[in-house]
This record gives structure tokens, sequence and C-alpha cells, in this order.
């Protein structure tokens, strides 16, 4: 039960991290739109969250960290931290500072990710008040 | 935490492009400026950015994941300064000339235009995550 409960939690998690990992990466590739020779980069959300998944979130979510060999191991489970593969984003051509930072793009995909950050961290939200509806009984 | 480094990532951005709106204020203040050698007239100052990855960036996130902005270097035209007659100027030379700077006033437009804009972009970035931020504190309630 527990388990199902924080299966689905960490889950979420994930979804809402990358998502601010990508939120991070638009931001980036925002700012450095006068950069000369700056190469805008992206990751595939869907991918990146599959593997995410599939390395086991519970590494993630519940790892120890032995920073001193007194503390316990935490059953062998280590911190990780999200792996994503950033691409560089094609197709776009490179301006005359080979800067290939294109704002309509960049602003487009800073909103979509935005709303589905929102989206994700609302999902969340309904989670976590339905268990809570489930606890009291009310 | 990401939505953190990204806002600090937009706080760079924000700190290059008013760096780059200071060099256009500069340049227009001196666009008449005049000197009496060629030497000493005022050159139009261009700033030059740079990525630079943050020293806390995750390893496992690449190389190239997000980068901050830095201000490279200030950079100046060195193309020749406008020489005009004017005698009755008393920074003339001997031969009457006075030499004004070499700001270009449409370039100098151009790039406060787009200086401007971009800042603009960064702040609303900024906004964003800030909004963010507050809605994921009240994740639960």
């Amino acid at each position: 039960m527990l388990d199902k409960i924080s299966g689905t939690l960490s889950t979420q998690g994930t979804a809402l991290q990358l998502r601010a990992r990508r939120q991070e990466v638009i931001s980036s590739n925002i700012a450095n739109s006068d950069t000369p020779n700056y190469k805008a980069v992206d990751f595939n959300f869907s991918s990146a969250l599959q593997g995410a998944l599939s390395k086991g979130t519970k590494s993630a979510a519940n790892g120890l960290q032995q920073t001193r060999s007194g503390h316990i191991g935490g059953n062998g489970l280590t911190r990780s931290s999200l792996e994503i593969a950033t691409q560089f984003r094609a197709g776009s051509k490179p301006a005359l500072d080979n800067n290939t930072v294109d704002m309509d793009v960049e602003r487009a995909n800073f909103a979509d990710n935005t709303l589905k950050y929102e989206a994700a961290s609302r999902a969340l939200s309904g989670t976590i008040k339905t268990m809570q509806t489930a606890i009291n009984g009310n | 935490m990401s939505l953190i480094n990204a806002f600090k990532i937009s706080s760079t951005g924000m700190q290059a492009q008013s760096a780059r709106l200071n060099a256009v204020a500069s340049n227009m203040a001196n666009a008449e400026t005049v000197s009496s050698t060629d030497q000493g007239a005022y050159r139009a100052r261009k700033v030059v950015f740079e990525a630079i990855t943050p020293a806390n960036a995750q390893p496992s996130a690449g190389k190239s994941a997000t980068a901050e902005v830095r201000i490279k270097e200030v950079t100046q035209d060195n193309s020749a300064a406008r020489r005009m007659y004017e005698p009755g100027n008393p920074l003339a030379n001997e031969e009457g000339f006075v030499f004004a700077s070499n700001v270009n006033a449409a370039e100098e437009m151009v790039d406060l235009i787009s200086a401007s804009r971009s800042y603009q972009t960064n702040a609303e970035v900024m906004n964003t995550m800030k909004s963010l931020m507050l809605k994921t504190l009240q994740i639960g309630q």
C-alpha cells in the first residue's frame, strides 16, 4: 500500500523535476540568445522521463547519502541525480555570429513547458489531496 | 533545485544585456564628442558575450546542458574617426580639423532595441519562474 503511494508520488515528482530541468535548459537558451557561437540545446522529455523511471525511482527519492564512514548505507541506495541527454536543437540556421537560438521557438517551448510544469504540479497536488481524503474519510 | 538555477541563468542574461545597454548609452552620449587628434577621438564600444557552464552544474547533465552568460570583453570599433573641418572649434588642430567619434547612430539604435528586448525576455522568464516556484510551494494545500 505505502509503496504504491510512494511509487505514484515519485513518478510525478520525477516528472516535475524533469520539467524544472527543461525549464532551466530553455531559459539558458533564452539568456544566451545574443552570445556568439552558442548552440541552442534541449532534451527529449519523454525519453528522459522513461530513462529516469526505468533506472528505479527509489534511488532518486529515498537514497541516503553517506558523507562519513559511520553513516548507514540505506540498503546500498545512492542518490543519483537525474540524467538528461541534451542535444543541440536541429534545423535552425545559425545567425552570422554562429548562434542557433531561435527566439520564437524558445519562447514557444518555454510557454509550453511552463504550462506542463503547472499541469504536473496540479496532478501531484491532486494525488496528495486524494490520499488525504482517503486518510481522513471525509 | 533547477528552477533556482534558471533564476541565476536569467539574471546573468539580464546583467549582460544591461552592460550592453550601458555601452549603447555611452556610445550615443559620445556620438558628437570631438577631439583634436585621431587617436583621442571616442571609439564606439561593443560588448561581447560568452557562454559559461556554471561550476555547480550536474556532471551527468553533460558539458553543454545549461550555460550562463558572461561578458567576455568590451571591444572598440577601430574604424577611422570622422574628420570634420571646424576651424572655430577650440579643439581644432593647426589645420582646423577636429576628430569626431566613429559612432554609427543607426547601428546603436538597433543594438539598443535588441538589447532591451532581450532584457525584457529574460525578466519575463524570471517572473514565470517565480510564479512556478510559488505554485510548487503550494503543492498539497
